[in-house]
């Protein structure tokens, strides 16, 4: 069992089992040490965001989840991430059936220049599923756990190009939740919305909370503050701080947490 | 370390306003009881008329704080000292409060002798102001050993009360007069006391706004 570098919060009625344990974790892209030693439990079914300013190790961190850094060349891992007890760096895991347990939405929605539909019966049809019954099904029921089948219900065969920002983005949660997935990261995946779409993935958030481990990376402190059951501060490379959100927005134990969230820190 | 100037502008100006609202409350009770002593009207009724601008005082740190919370957003300890200082705001202007009812008090004896010379009255009186002044300084300075003192002056103060009321009970009243003036005085060692209590609701924002955590000073 690792032992958390900083876990300053008390111990909460709702606290989950920890899903993802990450263990004196270090990475480097060639030369530059990216991550230093990281420890760190994340729960099941809660949100956990990672706030820090700007190349902290935030973003490094949460692609290491689903292996997103192999695609660097020159990314070096050494120490241990496991899921639900599997290191997924050993050479036994599959990469492509980690991701699709692992999904991740992007800053920028990026939903394929196909129909509605299509986005999201893309990661089903990829894995085998051919019949149009059960594709129908998968589809609607990802529409409706990503809170936009009510707007796109009558024109799933428009192109998912034609939707609005925010829609997009609900789209691209869906079509990551198509493939059932435990865990569902989100890299700073409200930054390009305008405010009211925000709101409607915070929203959505929350309730996806109750079905999926969720891991975000947001520059809006306020948005970790409001939405996240965990808030992890990082700063070169390091965890500084790792508590529950209310502890940590309200009395956190780390000088260089306080500064931070107090924007007081350069 | 980035300063965030808005920010920082708004919290000074809310240490200000404090200061100013708690010298003027350290005054008010001065002057109540300086009026009490020489049972000097006109000086009762200034304390009176002064205390409006006490409630104006409060207003603007309030109207103040929420701007700075709406706009600025502020966390940790930053929201602390503006929750703190609604508080600490109204504290003293209840104290400005209690310092009109022994001003009332005056009015009524007016025209009269005092039965018997103060002593402790003003003694009390003088623990209060220095309560009042030193609240304020621990909110300034962030200062905890100092906040922590407020609860045993409060000690003090409650012990004081108490021999006022002793002595004034064991008082033989002449009259109806003399009986409803050891009543009044009596209620002034209340006012006096109250007034102690809250510089000790003071200093536990002050160990709060340092701490997170919420003493019982006034126990």
């Amino acid at each position: 069992m690792p032992v958390t570098a900083v876990n300053t919060g008390p111990a909460q009625a709702r606290a989950s089992r920890t899903l993802i344990e990450i263990d004196r974790l270090n990475l480097y892209y060639g030369d530059f040490h990216a991550l230093k030693n990281v420890s760190l439990d994340i729960p099941e079914r809660a949100i956990t965001a990672f706030i820090g300013p700007s190349g902290c190790g935030k973003s490094t961190l949460l692609r290491t989840l689903n292996r997103m850094n192999d695609l660097i060349p020159g990314t070096r891992i050494e120490g241990r991430i496991a899921i639900a007890g599997t290191d997924i760096y050993s050479p036994e895991v599959d990469v492509e059936t980690l991701r699709k347990k692992v999904g991740m939405v992007f800053q920028q929605p990026n939903p394929f220049p196909k129909s509605i539909y299509d986005n999201v019966a893309y990661g089903p049809r990829l894995h085998g599923i051919r019949k149009k019954s059960r594709l129908d099904e998968i589809v609607e029921s990802s529409l409706r756990a990503a809170a936009l089948w009510n707007e796109v219900k009558d024109h799933l065969k428009r192109s998912a190009l034609s939707l609005s920002g925010g829609q997009q983005q609900r789209l691209c949660i869906a079509r990551a939740l198509a493939v059932e997935p435990d865990i569902l990261l989100m890299d700073e995946a409200t930054s390009a919305l305008d405010p009211i779409s925000t709101l409607k993935i915070e929203e959505l958030v929350q309730q996806l909370k109750e079905r999926y481990t969720i891991v975000m990376v947001t520059h809006n402190m306020h948005q970790a503050a409001r939405v996240s059951n965990r808030t992890v501060f990082f700063l070169n490379g390091e965890v500084i701080e790792s508590a529950d959100t209310e502890k940590l927005f309200s009395d956190p134990s780390d000088s260089r947490t306080e500064d931070y969230i107090s924007g007081r820190f350069g | 370390m980035i300063r965030r100037v808005e920010f920082d502008e708004g919290l000074d100006e809310l240490k200000a306003l404090l200061l100013e609202m708690g010298e003027r409350v350290e005054k008010a009770i001065e002057a109540s009881m300086r009026a009490l002593q020489a049972v000097d009207g006109d000086g009762a009724r200034k304390v009176i008329a002064d205390d409006p601008e006490l409630n104006r005082l409060e207003e603007r740190i309030v109207e103040l704080g929420t701007r700075l919370i709406a706009t600025q957003q502020p966390v940790a300890k930053d929201l602390r000292r503006i929750l703190v200082a609604f508080r600490i705001s109204n504290d003293l202007e209840r104290m400005g409060d209690l310092a009109v009812d022994i001003a009332k008090a005056v009015l009524r004896l007016e025209g009269r002798e005092l039965i018997k010379p103060l002593v402790d009255l003003p003694r009390m009186a003088e623990l209060v102001q220095t309560m009042t002044r030193e609240s304020i300084r621990a909110f300034l300075h962030e200062n905890v050993d100092l906040a922590y003192k407020m609860a045993r002056d409060d000690d003090a103060v409650d012990a004081m009360y108490g021999s006022v009321l002793q002595e004034l009970f064991a008082l033989r009243p002449a009259g109806a007069r003399d009986s409803s003036q050891a009543m009044l005085l009596s209620f002034v060692g209340r006012y006096l006391e109250r007034i102690a209590d809250h510089a000790t609701n003071i200093g536990e924002s002050v160990v709060y706004l340092v701490t997170n955590k919420r003493p019982d000073l006034n126990r």
